[in-house]
């Protein structure tokens, strides 16, 4: 298989701190807030660099979605920054009606998603945040997989005319896509061909995906790897080629099995190209504390789960 | 005096307009919309500066207005389609399938003069907030009003942008509250008690005035005209202006019961019966 180093891991959310300082400084109607987690989202370097741009909102997130829709009008490009749970699910009204319905160029920016949050708990591991995002009409919806690419896509976004939903994380993960990559919105990357079973990862889980990936050329079976940033809108061109040559599928995620990007996946392939299908995915559950390895293995989104994951979709294939 | 009587005449027409367009669509709100009509007149034909004829989202160098209470946009239609926004014509296709002019303000289909869409209550002074805060990034020194409703302010929204604009020193915004002391359930003391609104927004910061008779002209004219020196001076300004819901339509005064029921024919003709046509129905 294609081999992919770690260059040294790093925090996807570090990734966004260093995209948002670079695009403040080359665009000067860049501007952010963020609702008392400026540390947490490493925003301390656009703070600082520039103080006029950046807004300190207190623990208050709805006020953080209304100011970001009303700060557009008149060309501003608002970054709001705070963890996945209280980006989405605390203010889904407010992003329903005053940013998504309201058609404004609002950049939400959630660190600390999905069960690698760790030892906080449930509380603050939302599982569901891709699947109330996609469901607004025009968001994009985005979850990076290293620091390089949520970089990338950090500075991406603000070409794109609308609202996106950013999703990355807490914990220090491989950093292995190139620092200079071009980050097309929608545009989902082949990290490895196969021809036996097609492995569709986001986030956190394409680094696994890459590790199943090993372990199934050892057992001589042959993984296409596609790391799929962008769920909404779906690369479905690149997953329909995949799926007619391997003619089975594996979707891979940090979230929930409802509403996340296997069912988004599954929608496609029902609808153009029927084929075989396994989540690995939290089924139905919260979460909990731990650390996130532990939890990570505990609800079954370990590299051997895709492994085997991998090998039940193939003998449906099969059968 | 002269604008007075004019804005007065505009009032009468655009009252008319709101019980027409309910009447026309069997729904919407008329209590809310009548009992602000002179505030929205005096602000589009007297206090705003802006550009009716060439609507932008951005509306750079001009002064910015958002509906938070987004259900009376009755009023609020046939202020934008009187003051230029659109074709007077247009009222007629109110909450109808395909229109512009959708029960609650939207952006969405391109109505000139909407900002954001508002409905789902609490949401606006954020919004204005924000934008006033973009003005000053842009070195524009218009201003942004908002409308509020009392009721609406049981929202817990409202509060975090109450303390947010103080803070911020977010001094060229006026935020005005409808206090007609009505919601849909009944009276705001008997719903949830709002005690002294003015007095809860000063602790938090805020310039506070009052406007004693908000359906009495020459007061909101005065009102509006004094908040607008009150800006620039580091604090948001707060007007709590007292209305009449259902006000110039006498079988709909300060009662909450047509806070959102639609009046029948006969209904209708006992309401234009009291209220002058100035500027020819739509």
């Amino acid at each position: 298989m294609t081999e992919y180093i770690n260059q040294g891991s790093k925090d996807t959310r570090s990734g966004f701190g260093a995209g948002l300082l670079e695009l403040g400084q080359n665009n000067p109607n860049v501007v952010a807030l963020c609702a008392d987690l400026t540390g947490s989202l490493k925003m301390n370097d656009f703070k600082d660099a520039f103080p006029d741009r950046f807004f300190q909102v207190g623990i208050a997130e709805a006020n953080m979605m209304g100011l970001a829709a009303g700060l557009t009008i008149g060309g501003k490009i608002p970054y709001t920054g705070t963890f996945a749970n209280f980006s989405t699910g605390r203010v889904y009204d407010q992003i329903r009606q005053s940013i998504a319905y309201s058609g404004k160029n609002v950049k939400i920016c959630a660190s600390h998603s999905g069960l690698t949050l760790g030892e906080d708990g449930a509380t603050h591991q939302i599982l569901e945040d891709i699947g109330l995002m996609k469901m607004l009409p025009g968001m994009t919806v985005i979850n990076t997989c290293d620091y390089n690419q949520t970089k990338a896509a950090t500075i991406a976004i603000a070409e794109h005319d609308g609202p996106v939903y950013l999703r990355f994380g807490r914990p220090k993960v491989p950093n292995f896509t190139p620092a200079d990559q071009n980050f097309q919105i929608g545009k989902a990357v082949i990290l490895n061909e196969g021809t036996d079973v097609t492995i569709i990862a986001t986030g956190h889980l394409v680094w696994k995906a890459l590790e199943a990936c090993q372990e199934l050329e050892n057992q001589g079976i042959s993984a296409e790897v596609i790391n799929i940033h962008t769920i909404k809108p779906l690369d479905e061109e690149t997953i329909l080629a995949s799926v007619a040559k391997t003619g089975c599928v594996v979707t891979a995620e940090e979230h929930q099995q409802n509403g996340g990007l296997g069912e988004s996946v599954g929608g496609l392939l029902v609808r153009k190209k029927p084929a075989p299908q396994q989540f690995v995915a939290v089924n139905d559950s919260f979460g909990e504390s731990g650390t996130p390895d532990q939890l990570m293995e505990k609800y079954g989104l370990s590299s051997a789960n895709i492994v085997e994951a991998a090998n039940q979709a193939i003998s449906r294939k099969n059968s | 005096m002269s604008n007075i009587t004019e804005l007065k005449q505009i009032a009468s027409q655009v009252r008319r307009d709101i019980v027409r367009m309910v009447h026309s669509a069997q729904s919407g709100h008329p209590g809310g919309s009548l009992g602000c009509t002179d505030f929205m007149v005096a602000l589009y034909f007297e206090v705003m500066n802006h550009n009716a004829a060439n609507f932008n989202m951005d509306g750079q160098n001009e002064d910015l207005f958002f509906l938070s209470n987004g259900h009376i946009s009755p009023v609020f239609y046939s202020v934008l389609s009187r003051s230029g926004y659109f074709n007077i014509d247009e009222m007629s296709t109110f909450r109808q399938l395909n229109s512009r002019l959708q029960g609650h303000p939207t952006t969405h289909e391109g109505l000139p003069g909407v900002r954001v869409a508002s409905g789902s209550l609490g949401q606006g002074m954020s919004v204005a907030a924000g934008a006033a805060l973009t003005k000053k990034l842009n070195g524009d020194s218009s201003l942004v009003f908002s409308l509020h409703g009392d009721g609406e302010l049981q929202e817990g929204q409202i509060w975090e942008a109450a303390m947010f604009a103080p803070n911020h020193q977010v001094d060229n915004l006026i935020c005005t509250i409808d206090a007609n002391g009505q919601q849909i359930d009944g009276s705001t003391e008997e719903v949830m008690s709002l005690g002294d609104i003015g007095g809860k927004f000063e602790a938090f910061g805020w310039d506070v005035m009052h406007i004693e008779n908000g359906n009495d002209m020459s007061q909101v004219l005065a009102g509006l005209n004094q908040a607008k020196t009150r800006t620039g001076q580091g604090k948001p300004v707060l007007i709590v202006m007292k209305t009449d819901m259902g006000s110039g339509v006498d079988f709909m005064e300060g009662t909450h019961e047509w806070h959102g029921i639609a009046p029948n024919d006969d209904q209708l003709a006992s309401a234009l019966n009291q209220l002058e046509e100035t500027l020819g129905d739509y």
